[in-house]
């Protein structure tokens, strides 16, 4: 259960502004969304193991380098399978797959959680960081594709016939500025729950 | 040239188009002279890591970049590299600037010193070479200009940022909206305005 804590209450986007740079841009539609909050957790998952493992022999002076180079080997790894199995969405999410380097959230797990304890639990609090990660961007692009494209996942939802009665998709919604305040939305919801 | 300093200062902004470099644009936007501090910090880094990713890029990286050294090497293709290189090469100048600019100007190194070793880790900069790579400058000005460009525009839009949010302290926002969540809406809104530079 201590794990959990990242889906809410310590929810990186929301709660410690962390990661936004990539979160916002690719939450015009679900799908990409969807492959950007997996990416994440493969590679901070698969980071904060790798680093926790070897915590012990990191000299403190060079630490930041050496989480860049193994964060960097993660993602390329994962650059590259998406390049070779989902050509489309790798095209789609451009440089933002690569960006996921300098993901402030994996920095910060990497920093704050990884260095300090042991490699399971690090495994698990990196897939829950990315979970939690992936659970704004999955509300963000829901929102943004149903009232901007009129569709989820790429498939039509809203029927035909609203359209013959004057419906019309909001244009404004695939803009990247309004990521920002739908954001901005969540977190009003977010902290007057709480 | 002009166009692509113009189009990366308002129409590619880092900031309001691609969202990049916004964990620091929101941490250190509190005031407009640490704003501007961190704002030509990374003016600087970009000017001097893009040119440099640039070159290493085009003579080491790319399909068929190992040319000049033997028509052997043609067929090589390093290009699934460039994540690990430009990261490193980031790491390395952030680095060596630090202590080179601690040597030469300790006034300099005040200002900017506690910025520098942030900008390793900015989104803005590391996207900067993506981007770069993305678009296939023909020469190493473009890319020094396109640098350009996008510094600026990253410093124009973090200056703004911190203006506005030194007047909002003042102002009556519902409790839940305080803080990041109005920080958020603003840049929303400054990116909304921004867009309106797509005419030119």
């Amino acid at each position: 259960m201590k794990y959990l804590g990242p889906l809410n209450k310590e929810n990186p986007i929301l709660v410690q502004t962390l990661g936004v740079c990539s979160a916002l841009a690719v939450t015009a539609q679900l799908k990409p969304a969807v492959v950007m909050m997996l990416s994440v957790t493969v590679v901070c998952a698969c980071a904060n193991f790798i680093i926790s493992l070897i915590r012990n022999t990191i000299p403190p002076r060079i630490r930041i380098i050496v989480q860049l180079l193994i964060a960097a080997a993660l993602v390329i790894l994962v650059d590259q399978v998406l390049q070779a199995f989902f050509y489309d969405i790798s095209k789609m999410l451009s440089v933002f797959v690569g960006l996921i380097i300098t993901n402030c959230i994996l920095m910060g797990r990497l920093e704050a959680f990884a260095l300090s304890h042991p490699p399971i639990p690090s495994f698990f609090d990196g897939i829950f960081n990315g979970l939690g990660y992936g659970l704004v961007l999955v509300v963000v692009a829901v929102f943004r594709e149903l009232l901007g494209s009129g569709s989820l996942w790429n498939y039509p939802v809203i029927p035909e016939s609203v359209y013959q009665a004057g419906y019309m998709n909001n244009g404004l919604m695939i803009l990247p500025p309004m990521a920002l305040i739908m954001i901005g939305g969540l977190i009003w919801i977010q902290k007057s729950k709480s | 040239m002009l166009d692509i300093f113009v189009r990366s200062i308002f129409i590619d902004n880092m900031i309001f188009a691609y969202f990049l470099g916004m964990c620091s644009y929101l941490a250190v936007s509190k005031n407009v002279k640490t704003a501007f501090g961190l704002g030509v910090a990374v003016c600087f880094v970009l000017a001097i890591t893009l040119p440099i990713n640039y070159l290493i890029d085009k003579y080491l990286l790319q399909a068929g970049a190992l040319q000049w050294l033997s028509s052997q090497l043609a067929d090589i293709d390093l290009s699934f590299l460039s994540l690990i290189v430009f990261i490193a090469v980031i790491a390395a100048i952030v680095q060596l600037l630090e202590m080179v600019i601690e040597r030469f100007s300790s006034k300099l190194y005040y200002a900017l010193g506690i910025f520098l070793p942030l900008i390793a880790v900015n989104c803005a900069i590391l996207g900067g070479s993506l981007f770069m790579q993305e678009k296939n400058f023909p020469t190493v000005g473009h890319s020094l200009v396109y640098a350009l460009g996008s510094g600026i525009g990253w410093l124009l839009a973090i200056v703004a940022f911190a203006a506005i949010r030194e007047r909002i302290r003042y102002s009556n926002i519902p409790k839940p909206l305080q803080g990041n969540g109005i920080a958020y809406i603003t840049t929303g809104l400054m990116g909304l305005g921004f867009m309106a530079f797509l005419g030119i």
